[in-house]
């Protein structure tokens, strides 16, 4: 009884509390960018940039895919090939030279740029480490906030900033949908996944030396498979007639 | 591309179509019915279910939705409550459906309206009192209408902050207040032209502006302050001047081009403060240029406000009894016999005026009445007896019909704005083709540039139709061509006239139907076809006479040569410009805003614009002054009031006082006025190779108001010379930020 009432007696300060509701307790949602463009000595209109012969003709080849009146469909991809070509960032004149190709008003690819994330309109190291930091890495394994704390304290960086020897840029992003080799960072276009302190180190030690380490997952398992052995599927599967008539054998 | 799109899509954008015509109707959709709060109505299919709310007479909320703008469908905050929806719909993006129970007036529409305020809120500043919007906002009325009566919101980090952008000297930004309704941008890349106005980023971070630091280079730019329907985007010339319920409104025309853009001048005591468009859906719809919109300041400067007396080389102010004495001697004293009386009238000169003073000069023995355009003191090239000669005979609204239109020697975006933007609309939707003879310039659709001169018209029109512009021309049902009044101002405009008049004659058959007629000259002065209409012409015995007395009506963009020396001249005018320089009196006169008077645009729309504010110190109405000079010259005209004035007006052309309607020449009419055209005398209509010159190199100074402003200067220097320094607009008017 008396448990019941101090439970319901509770449960009206959670009511009572809530009614003042913690709004003033959230913090407020910085942008980490800036969605305007101020010309800078690394990165303005008059730097010139153009596809390299062989990219041209591969942006080519993706305009080709599209109808010609749609031509401008192939922007995220033109825009990906010259991020590609320009060191992994998208400047002022990779937008103005996708925007030329596909006789686009320039401020339309600069809206396409702008909304999607994964453009870099800030130049960025060679490594590019992108952690995963969404709820399933959180939790994941040991956790991404225990990988970002040895990047960070390991680089000397923190997210958002790149190494003073240009080798590294750190960034926290969202899901990458590797969740069940939780936790994982991307390092250009590899997966790094089921990290610890140790082989996250170990990884970025590599990477310095100029070494390409194995991509996938650190732990010795192949790809996202129970880590505790197989608990299915783990007699030989049969071949093509066992278990037939001898005349089908 | 946009255009490709966009033509698919015009099948799914319902709206009034303005044809009247039988051949010319899109055709109509069937009427579906359905019952909105419990009223049935019937609306073509395909309606945006908000349009037939407003038909049922049920208001709903808006801000994104503009009737004239693509639909967004991003505020949410029309949504109303469809039967058997399980969720309220935005009633905007939504077509109606037949059949179907709409309610907009249910508790579940309220809460959602009341939700959807209350986040537009969260992020919007409470500064309303600082505000420029205030008293015409659309966020203020609908929060007040619609909104909760009490706040939750306690973020002591306080509301998203967004850096403002330098758009130029003409909107002014507060990029904070803005609800990211994209208004501004559809109508930027829609119907202005410029597609440099965007939304960067995403989510929260969304913000509205053009990435990189620039101006909005484009003569509609402020449009957008009236579309936006929060104070984001202000007006820089009006900012802090007035309040909206200050201000008195008085709905009359636009004199600043030949479109006669309907306004509404805003003014206080007896200052214009602003000057906003009126809508009429057959003249400038809701829009007007920005010349139109900001040369109002040019009222205020250099204006005369007293006679004025040469003296030596200086004026010396007079009274109006001195003034007039003087213009008598000076009249008598030149003994200025028949066509050596002189009278020249300039863009801004009004009906009423023009009238008087032809009535004036005629009753002196006069023929030599001209204009201040180039050649203006030569007989017309076309013949002014038939209208159609020398008016934009299409009809503004049906322009919209053509389906391929040649421009010769004309920039629409610079001599009528509002024309150019139906061009801009047809290229969009309709996929109409044009092209250029003449000067080439910044468009904002996509023309062929088939040739430089005269003899490229002659040569394109008698040429082999087989490829290119030339082929679709032919082939067009609704060909239009649109020949600049800069063209008849030179030597070649009899040779134009004469070729496109054979062509039109000759293909009579697609270009003067009962419902379409394909040959236009396009005005760009205000009064210049109300001259023609009365025959402000001069005789070709009187164009060889040497004036010894010259009555300057507006007159300044008068060539100097054609003023002997020793001729006695009277400059009337309200703005000491090019035309007072030369006079020896100077009578003071009413400006477009302070006087009644009557205006034929470039259509033949007679309008009647109207009393603002009165005229500053001494100036008087324009025709009261030559009433008052016949009487002193001894010659008195026989009208005392502006109704015995109009009368005389009826009796010479009832055209000009049937306002706010086309009297259109009928095809028959318009091929005889064709007929004279192509049959003008070959010896002055030898086409050479010359190439049209674009009468207007800067859009923001073409007449005595707008080169007065100092706001027009600002925009000349900005966009015309592209000399606009982007200002950090934070780091100037730096604002608190709004926790």
């Amino acid at each position: 009884m008396s448990f019941a009432r101090s439970a319901i007696a509770s449960t009206r300060a959670v009511v009572a509390r809530s009614g003042k509701r913690g709004f003033t307790s959230s913090s407020s949602r910085k942008s980490e960018s800036l969605f305007v463009h101020r010309d800078t000595d690394y990165n303005n209109p008059s730097i010139k940039f153009q596809f390299t012969p062989e990219n041209l003709k591969r942006a080519n080849e993706i305009i080709s895919r599209y109808p010609t009146q749609y031509k401008k469909g192939a922007c995220m991809p033109l825009l990906d090939l010259g991020q590609r070509q320009n060191k992994g960032w998208t400047s002022i004149s990779v937008m103005n030279e996708v925007a030329r190709l596909l006789d686009m008003p320039k401020m339309r690819v600069y809206e396409v740029a702008t909304f999607y994330t994964m453009y870099n309109r800030e130049p960025v190291a060679p490594n590019f480490i992108q952690l995963c930091t969404t709820t399933p890495c959180q939790l994941g394994g040991c956790g991404s906030t225990k990988i970002l704390e040895t990047i960070e304290s390991k680089l000397g960086i923190h997210a958002g900033q790149s190494t003073k020897d240009g080798k590294f840029t750190l960034i926290e992003v969202e899901c990458l949908g590797a969740c069940s080799n939780a936790p994982m960072m991307q390092i250009g276009d590899e997966y790094y996944e089921d990290l610890t302190p140790e082989t996250t180190v170990k990884i970025l030690d590599a990477l310095a030396k100029g070494e390409k380490p194995q991509p996938g997952p650190q732990t010795g398992r192949q790809t996202s498979e129970n880590s505790a052995g197989l608990t299915a599927l783990t007699s030989k599967p049969y071949g093509p007639g066992e278990f037939c008539s001898p005349e089908f054998q | 591309m946009l255009r490709r799109i966009a033509q698919k899509n015009v099948s799914r954008v319902a709206g009034p179509s303005h044809a009247r015509l039988l051949s010319t109707t899109v055709p109509r959709q069937a009427d579906i019915t359905l019952t909105i709060d419990g009223k049935e109505v019937s609306v073509p299919q395909g309606t945006a279910l908000i349009q037939a709310c407003e038909k049922a007479g049920a208001a709903v909320p808006r801000f994104c939705y503009h009737d004239r703008l693509a639909i967004a469908g991003n505020c949410r905050m029309c949504l109303v409550e469809v039967e058997r929806s399980p969720k309220p719909v935005a009633s905007c993006a939504m077509p109606a459906m037949p059949g179907s129970k709409v309610f907009t007036n249910t508790p579940l529409v309220h809460k959602a309206r009341e939700g959807v305020m209350e986040f537009l809120l969260a992020n919007h500043p409470l500064d309303c009192p600082i505000c420029d919007q205030g008293g015409e906002c659309d966020l203020q009325d609908q929060s007040m209408r619609y909104g909760s009566d009490r706040t939750r919101f306690h973020e002591i980090t306080g509301k998203r902050a967004v850096e403002n952008k330098d758009l130029g000297p003409i909107v002014k930004t507060s990029m904070n207040r803005c609800i990211q309704c994209t208004r501004c941008v559809r109508f930027a890349n829609d119907v202005a032209g410029v597609e440099d106005l965007g939304t960067t980023g995403r989510g929260n971070d969304l913000q509205i502006g053009m990435y990189i630091e620039k101006t909005m280079d484009s003569e509609m730019s402020g449009n957008i302050i009236d579309l936006c329907p929060v104070g984001a985007l202000t007006s820089k010339p009006y900012a802090f001047q007035a309040r909206p319920w200050e201000l008195k409104k008085t709905e009359s025309v636009d004199v600043l081009d030949a479109v006669g853009s309907n306004i509404r001048v805003d003014s206080r005591g007896v200052q214009v403060m602003r000057v906003q468009p009126k809508i009429n859906d057959e003249i400038n719809e809701e829009w007007i240029s920005d010349k139109t919109r900001y040369a109002y300041d040019g009222l205020k400067y250099q204006r005369l406000t007293t006679p004025l007396v040469r003296e030596g080389s200086k004026f010396v102010p007079a009274s109006w009894e001195t003034a007039m004495e003087t213009i008598r001697h000076g009249y008598l004293n030149s003994g200025a016999r028949g066509d050596e009386i002189k009278a020249v009238a300039g863009a801004l000169a009004d009906t009423e005026t023009l009238v008087a003073l032809k009535d004036l000069v005629n009753r002196l023995g006069s023929e030599n009445t001209t204009l201040d355009s180039k050649l203006g003191d030569l007989p017309p090239a076309q013949s002014v007896d038939i209208r159609s000669n020398y008016l934009f005979n299409t009809g503004i609204e049906n322009v919209e019909e053509a389906d391929a239109i040649l421009l010769i020697g004309t920039n629409p975006r610079h001599e009528a704005a509002t024309i150019n933007s139906r061009f801009r609309k047809q290229f969009l939707h309709k996929g109409t083709e044009f092209a250029v003879i003449g000067e080439k310039f910044d468009s904002t659709f996509e023309y062929d540039h088939v040739g430089t001169s005269a003899k490229d018209v002659e040569a394109f029109l008698t040429g082999k139709a087989d490829k290119g512009f030339a082929k679709i021309f032919k082939n067009a049902k609704k060909p239009l061509v649109v020949v600049g009044s800069a063209v008849t101002e030179t030597k070649d405009g009899a040779a134009v006239l004469k070729a496109v008049s054979k062509y039109v004659s000759d293909n009579a058959g697609k270009f003067l139907t009962p419902e379409w007629t394909g040959f236009s000259v396009l005005q760009r002065a205000a009064s210049r076809a109300a001259a023609y209409d009365i025959g402000f012409t001069p005789s070709t015995s009187a164009s060889s006479a040497k004036p010894k007395f010259v009555f300057l009506l507006n007159a300044d963009d008068v060539d100097p040569s054609s003023i002997p020396e020793d001729a006695f001249v009277v400059y009337q005018g309200h703005h000491g410009d090019h035309g007072a320089q030369f006079a020896d009196v100077c009578l003071p006169a009413a400006a477009y805003t302070e006087k009644s008077a009557t205006w034929i645009n470039t259509e033949g729309r007679s309008q009647l614009g109207r009393t603002a504010v009165p005229p500053p110190g001494a100036s008087r109405e324009d025709w009261k002054i030559i009433r008052a000079l016949s009487e002193v010259i001894g010659n008195p005209l026989p009208y005392d009031d502006p109704l015995t004035l109009r009368q005389r007006m009826f009796d010479i052309s009832p055209t000009l006082v049937r306002y706010d309607a086309i009297e259109k020449p009928s095809p028959e009419i318009t091929k005889v006025g064709l007929q004279s055209l192509s049959s003008a005398k070959s010896s002055s209509s030898s086409a050479s190779t010359t190439p049209f010159k674009k009468p207007i190199s800067d859009f923001y100074r073409t007449d005595p108001i707008s080169r007065a402003s100092v706001t027009m200067a600002d925009c000349s220097k900005a966009f015309t010379k592209k000399q606009y320094t982007i200002e950090t607009v934070d780091d100037r008017t730096a604002q608190a930020s709004y926790a």
